[in-house]
């Protein structure tokens, strides 16, 4: 890992433009994928990207924020801030990979949860709560990979999960570092000190346990990020695999039931 | 036992003024009608013990878990002179109390939280007094009552407060696949990562009138989306309306309507 990056420039680097998000990993790491789209509620979010294909000859669930490439696509896809359909989409999907006993695997992506008036009608709150609740008891393996922004509870909902992987960049955060900063001291830019602060680098997160892998990101191309990445969730979900559906749950408990105990 | 607390409040018996119609009461005035305004009927924000005052039966309360005191889990500049504020104004030692007790009668585990201390946040110690709480009464087959207040996640916590939402959610799954119920009672103001898990994950979900209840807050809603926001957003009256909470109840009514479903879902069907 690069130690010289401060935290300010990792959240920078996480957000930038030209930045892969989960739709690149997917596409490129998953084979024969098909795409499966709506919530079979109310609508289908292009924030979040699902469907099911091969990795590594194993078939899997894989479900990515996506802010899209164009202008066009980034508003159509509302910069890759899910709505209340795309969490229940991802729920939707990740309750069909149960049913054929086929891992999932989440990107995550996202400045955060989309911030909205129809998105408060719909129940932002309400569909975060019921991901976060199903899926500490989904009976098959999940990995997620924060690629990009981790922001709050929006990054949280595709987070319960049994490995959390980040790529060196990423960031993942309860709150942004602008918002912290204004609420703190009314002064937004003081991002920086607020980045430096909320301690929410990869490396950060690894020193504290609660992710278990970070994939290198320095000196190397996208190829070999991704392909880095995929060998890492090749071995994770290999490993999974082997646990009874009893001791994967109890494991997926007690990996966030550690976080902060006194 | 604890509940002596709120009477050492009651004690001092200050001055309260309502903060809709600015008339004055004494505490005990306000305590002895719900914490509801005398003159125009405004609900005060309730405190943790006042509403397990109002709420359980008389001395059946026993407190769990009230010594945990929150660390400084990310050495956040300033949170260690923040947590003895909230400790010395709020007279508790974290943002919720957690216990056992009966209510008409009926056993439960309830945790009630408090916005008196830092905006009712959630932080580590809230996360694991409330796991704590539901792996009790999962093992003991008790009912989980929950009252929530809540800004959200406490950001002096960083990612530790954000699992939280996570952690609790898992305790409140495995209760409620041991067949357990569980009632939340969401009060003013119960938003962000609180909302976004264990508030909206009852098996009932009942609010007070006017609550504001969301995730994202109302003034980001408006200067993100640049929109005026509909008159009575965000309260208990629009999500009931938007599908999201079983019923609004009055404060003077809540005891006997959260009695009634613990007696219903405690019989057995014939």
């Amino acid at each position: 890992m690069d130690a010289k990056i401060n935290a300010y420039d990792r959240v920078l680097a996480a957000r930038a433009n030209d930045r892969n998000m989960g739709g690149y990993y997917l596409s490129r790491m998953i084979d024969d994928f098909v795409e499966l789209h709506g919530d079979r509620r109310f609508g289908d979010d292009g924030a979040i990207v699902g469907g099911v294909g091969m990795l590594n000859g194993t078939p899997v669930t894989a479900i990515a924020m996506e802010r899209g490439a164009t202008i066009e696509e980034r508003i159509e896809r509302h910069f890759g801030c899910p709505t209340p359909e795309g969490y229940r989409k991802a729920l939707r999907l990740m309750k069909e990979a149960e049913k054929f006993n086929r891992p999932v695997i989440c990107f995550i992506g996202s400045s955060g949860a989309y911030c909205g008036i129809d998105a408060e009608e719909r129940g932002q709150g309400e569909a975060i709560a019921e991901n976060l609740f199903e899926m500490m008891g989904l009976k098959t393996p999940i990995i997620s990979v924060v690629v990009g922004e981790g922001g709050s509870g929006g990054a949280l909902a595709l987070g319960v999960c049994d490995t959390t992987v980040m790529l060196e960049n990423s960031v993942y955060s309860v709150i942004s570092p602008e918002g912290c900063a204004s609420i703190l001291w009314k002064d937004s830019s003081k991002a920086s000190d607020a980045a430096d602060a909320l301690k929410l680098t990869a490396s950060d997160l690894y020193s504290f346990d609660i992710v278990e892998k970070v994939i290198d990101e320095k000196d190397k191309s996208p190829e070999e990020i991704c392909s880095d990445l995929k060998n890492c969730l090749v071995e994770e979900l290999k490993n999974k695999q082997t646990l009874t559906t009893e001791k994967l749950l109890e494991e997926r408990y007690n990996k966030f039931r550690k976080i902060g105990a006194c | 036992m604890e509940i002596k607390k709120i009477f050492n409040f009651l004690n001092k018996d200050e001055d309260i003024t309502c903060p809709k119609c600015s008339k004055t009461y004494k505490h005990s005035v306000f305590f002895n009608n719900s914490m509801i305004c005398p003159e125009c009927g405004a609900y005060l924000r309730m405190g943790a013990m006042e509403r397990i005052a109002v709420v359980t039966d008389n001395d059946s309360f026993v407190e769990c878990d009230g010594d945990l005191k929150s660390q400084n889990p990310i050495d956040f500049p300033d949170y260690d002179e923040k947590i003895k504020k909230a400790v010395k104004d709020s007279g508790l030692k974290e943002g919720v109390v957690c216990g056992t007790a009966t209510i008409n009668g009926f056993p439960c585990a309830i945790f009630v939280m408090d916005s008196k201390f830092m905006m009712g946040s959630m932080g580590t110690v809230v996360g694991e007094k409330i796991t704590r709480l539901f792996e009790k009464a999962t093992k003991e087959h008790l009912p989980v009552v929950g009252f929530t207040t809540s800004g959200g996640a406490r950001m002096q916590e960083g990612i530790f407060s954000l699992m939280q939402m996570a952690k609790v959610s898992g305790a409140a799954k495995k209760h409620s696949d041991g067949g357990n119920l569980y009632i939340t009672v969401i009060t003013d103001p119960t938003t962000g990562g609180v909302t976004a898990s264990f508030a909206m994950q009852g098996d009932i979900i009942i609010s007070e009138p006017k609550a504001l209840i969301g995730f994202a807050g109302a003034r980001v809603i408006e200067q993100t989306t640049g929109k005026k926001l509909p008159e009575g957003f965000q309260r208990a009256e629009f999500m009931l309306e938007h599908g999201f909470i079983d019923m609004i109840e009055d404060r003077k009514r809540l005891k006997y309507t959260i009695g009634k479903l613990l007696k219903i879902h405690s019989a057995k069907a014939i």
